[in-house]
């Protein structure tokens, strides 16, 4: 293994905090692969609240081109966006990865993010990615992890892992939230980091 | 940003707690509201559609009760918990979540009394049937299951005698059976055992003992370990099958490894209503920030008055994991080395008028059916928590006739001490 492949490996198990964090302060622009238009789908939630925090939301799905996600009209390929896109949200079964990685592979320029949703995994398609230069997250949800990085979601009882002894501003509607909070060790919990390695074994 | 994990202590005083962002009031306000305004129609669709982060009605969630629940969840290593109204109602919500009509569980014998009664009885009703088995016996619970089994209870330090159980050994009973395991862990608190470390899925809490701690409470949580995975073969299908509740969600696709508290929220708390009061979430969060003071003074303190105990004439037996001649010793060292926690049980020579005798001439402990107070508390739990069992349960669980059961507060020990022995000697 050169020295290279080691600097750019990544504990897709569990992932530093300030890793997530310095992700999602920096992508502006959100393609997001498999986006739902139905209502009670994830990928729905997720387009839905990171618009409303304020990134450029782009719907990629082929069976919906000519309709729009909340005003935001669908492309049938990542090729057919036309223009830089920051991250790839890939909202597809991980069986069904490796064909997007490559896809958005051919891009000019490259995305600098590839992100995979809860409970898809493709650790061939990330190493092939970062081989790249590109950012991989696996089985995480952006939504989820700016919820409990700006502890949003603790209102859900979620356990954020983060502290703060600052006065947070009233939020408002639509307002990008900070996510400097302290973080209280990286990644998940340790039981559901175990737990996660365990099932990757298993696969 | 450095990615660092504080000490418990940190914890206990900062997690899930932030000034308020309107007043900049430091103690977590009580919102003392039914229901929270919606920005617009938009908001509280996705509000109720479960898509948007926030509060709707106090049965659903309440801003205090928010606090509680992510400090209880930081403590206990958990990913997210939800409080309810008393311990009893935690363990009614957590089996909604995994048993249907017909379904068994299995649950250790020795248990808080209540429980056995709500176990044998009320969820007997429900068509929830539980298999008992024994917790000095792990193979009893490898016997025990069967095709209808979908989960595991035990107590992490079990009432009435203080005894440690292995959970660790019966962890690998629930894995290997695909089942969670479930575990109270109101006796010990997580600042002595934390049983997520040893393999629980799911931990549940009376608040109203050590975590509030003060005696002024009821209330109850569920913390979830996200470390069960709820989608293989159906056997979950308030978890993995689209819920006709909310259109069709499914709820560990959509919340992965926090699924099953956002469950017993939003199918449990919704539905059957045990809401805790966002006053008593107050109290139970001021208690919290001191449980590690509090959780130490209680155990140094009862370990003293059992070793009392067990060198006086009157007292036939003590049980007491923190005595190194306490058959549960090894397992105390292993999982609760900071102290066996504060209650447990001795007999008296004189048998059941002994016992009725010293809890009247006792002038601190207090006669009274609780326990994880500041205050020193004794009952007999064969006439009181033990009464409505027979008496070969009664002996099984270990309140026997001649049974005394102490929980051991705050106060100096050698008061208590002093109290003990002139009530003894009376």
């Amino acid at each position: 293994m050169s020295d290279n492949k080691k600097r750019r490996q990544m504990n897709h198990d569990a992932y530093p905090d300030n890793y997530i964090r310095a992700i999602l302060n920096s992508v502006k622009s959100i393609a997001m692969v498999g986006a739902s238009p139905v209502n009670v789908r994830p990928s729905y939630f997720a387009f839905k609240y990171l618009a409303q925090r304020g990134y450029d939301m782009i719907p990629v799905n082929p069976g919906h081109v000519g309709k729009d996600l909340l005003g935001k009209p669908f492309v049938a390929s990542l090729r057919d966006i036309g223009g830089p896109v920051d991250m790839i949200d890939i909202f597809r079964n991980s069986s069904h990865i490796m064909p997007v990685v490559d896809e958005a592979l051919t891009l000019d320029p490259l995305p600098k993010v590839i992100w995979m949703q809860l409970g898809a995994r493709d650790d061939a398609a990330a190493e092939k990615a970062e081989a790249a230069g590109i950012k991989v997250v696996m089985n995480r949800c952006p939504k989820i992890e700016y919820g409990r990085l700006s502890s949003e979601i603790s209102w859900m009882g979620v356990n954020s892992r983060t502290l703060s002894s600052k006065r947070p501003p009233a939020p408002t509607q639509g307002m990008r939230l900070s996510l400097n909070r302290m973080s209280v060790g990286g990644g998940e919990t340790a039981a559901s980091d175990r737990a996660a390695k365990n099932k990757t074994e298993q696969n | 940003m450095s990615d660092r994990l504080p000490g418990f202590s940190t914890l206990a005083v900062h997690a899930g707690a932030q000034p308020d962002p309107t007043t900049g009031a430091r103690a977590t306000p009580i919102y003392q509201t039914t229901s929270f305004v919606f920005n617009d129609a938009d908001h509280a669709a996705s509000l109720f559609g479960l898509q948007a982060f926030g509060n709707i009605y106090t049965r659903i969630g309440n801003p205090t009760n928010a606090v509680l629940e992510e400090r209880v969840a930081a403590l206990e290593g958990g990913t997210a918990a939800l409080a309810v109204a008393s311990g009893h109602a935690a363990q009614v919500v957590v089996l909604q979540q995994l048993l249907q009509p017909g379904d068994e569980f299995i649950a250790a014998r020795k248990l808080y009394g209540g429980s056995i009664n709500q176990f044998s009885h009320a969820f007997k009703s429900f068509g929830w049937n539980v298999v008992w088995a024994d917790p000095d016996d792990v193979a009893s619970f490898e016997r025990a299951v069967t095709p209808r089994t979908k989960a595991i209870f035990i107590e992490s330090i079990a009432n009435p005698a203080g005894s440690i159980t292995d959970i660790e050994a019966i962890s690998t009973v629930a894995r290997k059976a695909g089942v969670p395991l479930i575990v109270d862990n109101t006796l010990a608190s997580p600042y002595l055992i934390r049983p997520i470390d040893h393999g629980a899925d799911i931990v549940v809490h009376s608040l109203t003992k050590f975590l509030g701690g003060h005696g002024n409470s009821l209330g109850g949580i569920i913390v979830d370990a996200g470390t069960f995975d709820w989608s293989t073969g159906g056997k979950y299908p308030m978890l993995s099958e689209p819920r006709p509740e909310y259109h069709g969600i499914r709820l560990q696709e959509t919340f992965g490894n926090f699924a099953f508290a956002i469950a017993c929220r939003v199918l449990g708390l919704r539905d059957l209503g045990p809401a805790l009061s966002p006053f008593n979430a107050f109290m139970i969060l001021t208690g919290i920030e001191t449980l590690p003071l509090r959780m130490q003074k209680h155990c140094d303190n009862a370990k003293a008055v059992a070793e009392f105990l067990a060198g006086h004439s009157a007292v036939s037996a003590v049980n007491y994991a923190g005595l190194a001649t306490d058959k549960y010793n090894q397992l105390a060292r292993k999982y609760a080395p900071k102290g066996a926690g504060a209650v447990f049980t001795f007999s008296l020579k004189g048998g059941y008028d002994a016992g009725v005798n010293l809890v009247s001439k006792l002038q601190l402990f207090s006669h009274l059916a609780n326990v994880g107070d500041t205050r020193s508390l004794v009952i007999h739990p064969a006439s009181t928590t033990h009464s409505q069992l027979d008496d070969a349960a009664k002996i099984k669980s270990g309140a026997g006739p001649d049974v005394v059961r102490l929980s051991i507060g705050i106060e100096d020990k050698e008061d208590l001490i002093a109290d003990l022995e002139q009530a003894l000697s009376a």
